[in-house]
């Protein structure tokens, strides 16, 4: 068991120390009748090759993104990550460090979330970023919880333009808690209508989940007027690069999916939620923070600050449950953004919607097929002849994950039945669009 | 001082002839600049072609103006993030006793594992015919974590152990709603930790706690006279945050059970009884599994973690979506509410699977050790703690009296009255010396309260050294020194930092300097 460093020797040396006779003399407080008499009934230990084989038939059985023209999206993107990012992350010191209790040998992980901090609140154009959520569907029912702190009321409203899987997370937490959500209907815009002084936040995506970019100006006075929160949803962290951040639209709360920066799929995690707001609701925020200090030689330095709104000493009263952040995945973000910088990622993001341009204009012209979005960033969303899932699986079974259909997100909704949802990013090539346009002409 | 062999070493006075340098750095130990200070706006340390005849479907909704993000280049962003790396402690550094927190061994082959192909460059909706070996590894996992615990079923999505407590409690909420019944209270030790009475007060809990008994574990008794048929659970840590096996588990949870209430336990120490108890045999009806203390995913500076929730027969059927289904050896995955049958998901808990990247890293650690290895692993953990415990308990004071603990020894500050040395400031020595501090303060309800767990992963010469560098410091304070406490730690990259500036007048984000004119104004 080449984990274990302890020898038999060693294990009769120390227990003679402690002076019991054997192991389980340590275990007398389990009731005798409960103790295992043996290990249970699984495989034994196994070489670093055979554990290599049996998790390397599993991993071949599934297609990766990089290995096909792939084009899907909804909340977690394929892009590239340079080499130095995963091999920075890796580094014994980042990766197998814990949270920073001890500030004076952990000025690595404090100074880099303060960092964070910083790109995060550039980025969405707030006040105030926390060193991270777990995900930005988490970090979004966080949001809606901090609303309800910040306004005294009970209610939120969500658009059904809201990646459906947050939605259901809102929902999940807010429902336990006691709390009401009204969720406006998907793909209309009466969400302003229903704004009234019972609400404490309106929730909505931008881009939202059809890939539609949207102005949010408007309805940012009608939620303030209301004495309400605007928080808003961004899954794609690359349209930080292009679009007007939600900072610059009247967002009191921003939520963000940090994945596309640095991190990789993964099958849906772990992730990074970006969670921003104004400096007046500071005390509100769930989540760490880090902040910057001086040493007892007066050197600056950073620690972890304002934990009187956290459980470990609040207990009950906390803003939140949240304890451990996505440390590492913020370290991928930070490495990945300080690689591109504004003016990197700016061209980055370009890119993106350069490239769907050319995919939406390539799969416009195969007969039958309508792209809806009047403007998109890296994402939008096509109505094709049929059922989408089928179509999706058919694409897939010709080597082309061709994107996600939107029943898949909305089951049950016959309005969605033949909508699929398409992403493109800087990975995809001239080649890759045009065996998605033959392939979807032929399975049409 | 003591050196490896443990004899004392060359002096090791701390007032060692200052020489200040120009750039204040020391040698290895460099002052890292933040990176906003050191990049520069036009550069980039990406190669991204610009987009020919670029055009905008944005609307006019594209950003105009600077960000304020200032770009390194390739050799700048790996310096910068290397030396950073160089100012942590690591557990490949050295031992990292953190109590309640487990820092074991992080083994490079889980790494490479999460990194394959078909595990790591998987999108969580692409056709569910492209990722069958996927959800099969979600079902294996899930039934590895169900025959450790003797459990029947088991929630794999939470994130992170908070996260799975959030989701136990809610199933739990959720059963006492369905049998048509609302109880408003929840039973929370005083020992436990902050994240069960803040998981509570979350879902509209009241928060009762449990006083610990002069042995540091709860008593039965206590319990029963808090129970009424008002009450929805008791949340127990099993062994408890004292490093103490809760010896009337058994009775608490038949009490717990006999109100109609439930038994939430948290898992935060499952480590130190992997394959020799398992929580369902103890009554347990809910427990969330740290996957990355037990079963070893990098910390990562404080996460990601994963908290898959297992769950009794009585909550099974509210476990959220999505979930894996194993039928006749064919694992599937039930997205949503709708298609899952006879049972009554609480609902969703995040986007997308859960932890993909965890799974795979605790499965690779939990298929090496086997169950053999685990087993082994508990029992190790355990010895480790005692030998600890043992080897210090004439010199430092034990709150509950010198009896076996479990993975973790707990001592309290008594021995270090009238010295003029606090817990903090011997956790401060205790760098210099090398090492991360064990956790402080924690229980809250001892004073002074130092929890050690040195985990399996040491080695009895490694544990020897510790142990002879924590008597050498414990011996010094005894004798008045002072010095080498209150000005600790001396030779690490900060001295002690300011927390309470800090947090009164917070600084959370660079910005720019003021122009000197607008500065003297």
């Amino acid at each position: 068991m080449r984990y274990l460093p302890l020898t038999p020797d060693d294990r009769g040396e120390m227990l003679a120390r402690i002076g019991v006779k054997d192991i389980d003399a340590l275990f007398a407080d389990v009731p005798n009748d409960k103790l295992l008499a043996k290990a249970p009934d699984l495989p034994r230990h196994k070489s670093e090759i055979e554990v290599e084989r049996a998790l390397g038939r599993l991993a071949v059985k599934n297609i990766a993104a990089s290995s096909v023209p792939f084009f899907v999206g909804a909340g977690a993107y394929k892009h590239h990550i340079p080499a130095t990012v995963d091999h920075l992350i890796q580094r014994s010191e980042f990766l197998t460090s814990y949270t920073p209790y001890q500030p004076e040998i952990a000025q690595g992980t404090l100074q880099y979330l303060f960092e964070f901090q910083t790109q995060v609140a550039a980025l969405t154009g707030m006040d105030v970023a926390n060193a991270s959520m777990y995900d930005g569907s988490t970090g979004a029912s966080e949001a809606v919880l901090m609303a309800h702190r910040v306004t005294k009321r009970r209610k939120a409203l969500i658009s059904g333009n809201l990646h459906p899987h947050y939605r259901e997370t809102i929902e999940t937490v807010s429902r336990f808690a006691d709390d009401e959500v009204v969720v406006s209907t998907a793909r209309g815009n009466d969400l302003a209508a229903q704004i009234d002084n019972t609400v404490s936040c309106v929730v909505v995506q931008n881009p939202d989940v059809f890939g539609e970019v949207r102005d949010l100006t408007a309805l940012a006075e009608k939620v303030h007027a209301a004495g309400a929160l605007l928080i808003v949803v961004v899954t794609e962290a690359i349209s930080f690069g292009l679009v007007k951040p939600p900072g610059e639209m009247g967002a009191d709360i921003v939520v963000a999916e940090g994945q596309s920066i640095g991190v990789p799929l993964q099958f849906g995690g772990p992730y990074v939620g970006l969670f921003a707001t104004r400096t007046k609701f500071l005390r509100q925020m769930p989540g760490r923070l880090a902040g910057e200090t001086v040493d007892a030689e007066g050197k600056r330095g950073f620690v972890l600050t304002l934990s009187t709104r956290e459980q470990h000493i609040r207990r009950e009263k906390a803003t939140s449950n949240i304890c451990t952040n996505s440390g590492l995945c913020v370290l991928a973000f930070t490495i990945h953004m300080t690689l591109l910088g504004q003016t990197g990622l700016n061209r980055l993001a370009r890119v993106n919607h350069a490239n769907a341009i050319a995919l939406a204009d390539a799969l416009g012209m195969v007969p039958g097929v309508k792209v809806l979005n009047d403007t998109y960033f890296n994402e939008f969303t096509i109505r094709v002849p049929g059922d989408g899932a089928d179509v999706v699986e058919k694409l897939a079974d010709m080597g082309i994950l061709g994107g996600v259909p939107a029943s898949r997100l909305y089951p049950g909704n016959a309005d969605m039945k033949d909508l699929i949802i398409v992403a493109s990013t800087e990975v995809n090539t001239d080649d890759d669009r045009a065996a998605y346009a033959a392939a979807l002409k032929e399975v049409l | 001082m003591l050196n490896r062999q443990g004899r004392p070493s060359a002096s090791g006075d701390a007032g060692a002839v200052d020489h200040p340098t120009f750039t204040g750095n020391r040698a290895l130990q460099v002052e890292e600049a933040l990176i906003f200070e050191i990049g520069r706006h036009e550069v980039t340390g990406v190669d991204i072609d610009e987009p020919k005849d670029f055009k905008s479907k944005l609307g006019a909704l594209e950003r105009t103006g600077d960000i304020g993000l200032p770009g390194l280049s390739e050799p700048e962003t790996m310096r910068h993030f290397v030396r950073l790396s160089q100012k942590n402690y690591g557990i490949d550094t050295g031992l990292f006793p953190l109590g309640s927190c487990t820092m074991k061994h992080n083994p490079r082959l889980n790494e490479k594992m999460a990194r394959l192909p078909g595990i790591g460059d998987i999108h969580p909706l692409q056709p569910l015919s492209t990722v069958p070996g996927a959800i099969e590894l979600i079902g294996e996992l899930g039934r590895w974590l169900c025959e450790l615990t003797g459990m029947p079923a088991v929630a794999m999505t939470p994130k992170a152990g908070a996260h799975g407590e959030l989701c136990g409690m809610m199933a739990i909420k959720a059963a006492i709603e369905a049998r048509g019944e609302k109880r408003s209270i929840v039973l929370v030790p005083e020992s436990a930790h902050g994240t069960n009475p803040a998981t509570a007060a979350l879902i509209g809990y009241q928060v009762v706690s449990v006083p610990a008994r002069e042995d540091g574990t709860v008593d039965p008794e206590e319990v029963k006279k808090r129970l009424s048929p008002d009450v929805a659970a008791i949340m127990l840590t099993n062994p408890n945050t004292c490093g103490l096996f809760e010896r009337d588990v058994v009775a608490i949870a038949d009490a717990v059970h006999a109100a109609g209430a439930f038994f939430y336990a948290d898992g935060a120490n499952f480590n130190a009884i992997v394959g020799k108890v398992r929580p369902g045999d103890l009554g347990v009806d809910a427990m969330h599994i740290n996957l990355h203390k037990t079963f070893s995913t990098p910390h990562g500076g404080g996460g990601p973690g994963a908290g898959p929730v297992v769950l009794s027969k009585a909550l099974a059927p509210f476990a959220p979506v999505p979930f894996v289904v194993v039928e006749d050896g064919n694992a599937r995955l039930v997205e949503n509410t709708s298609d899952a049958g006879d049972a009554q998901p609480l609902g969703r808990m995040c986007a997308f699977h859960g932890q993909m990247g965890m799974y795979i890293r605790a499965m690779s650690y939990m298929l090496s050790h086997g169950t053999d290895g685990m087993r082994q692993a508990s029992e190790d953990a355990v010895l480790n703690a005692n030998y600890i415990r043992a080897s210090l308990t004439d010199l430092m004071s034990l709150p509950f009296g010198n009896r076996a603990c479990m993975h973790e020894a707990l001592f309290d500050d008594t021995w270090l009255d009238g010295t003029g040395v606090t817990t903090l400031d011997f956790a401060k020595a205790m760098i210099d010396e090398g090492y991360h501090p064990m956790t402080m303060y924690f229980p809250l309800v001892v004073h002074g309260a130092m929890l050690i767990e040195p985990t399996e992963s040491e080695s009895k010469a490694s544990l020897d050294l510790f142990i002879a560098a924590l008597r050498d410091l414990a011996l010094s304070a005894k004798r008045g020194e002072t010095d080498r406490f209150s000005g600790a730690p001396y030779h690490a990259p900060r001295r002690r930092l300011d927390e309470t500036r800090a947090a009164r007048s917070p600084i959370l984000k660079w910005t720019p300097p003021k122009p000197v004119q607008e500065a003297a104004e």
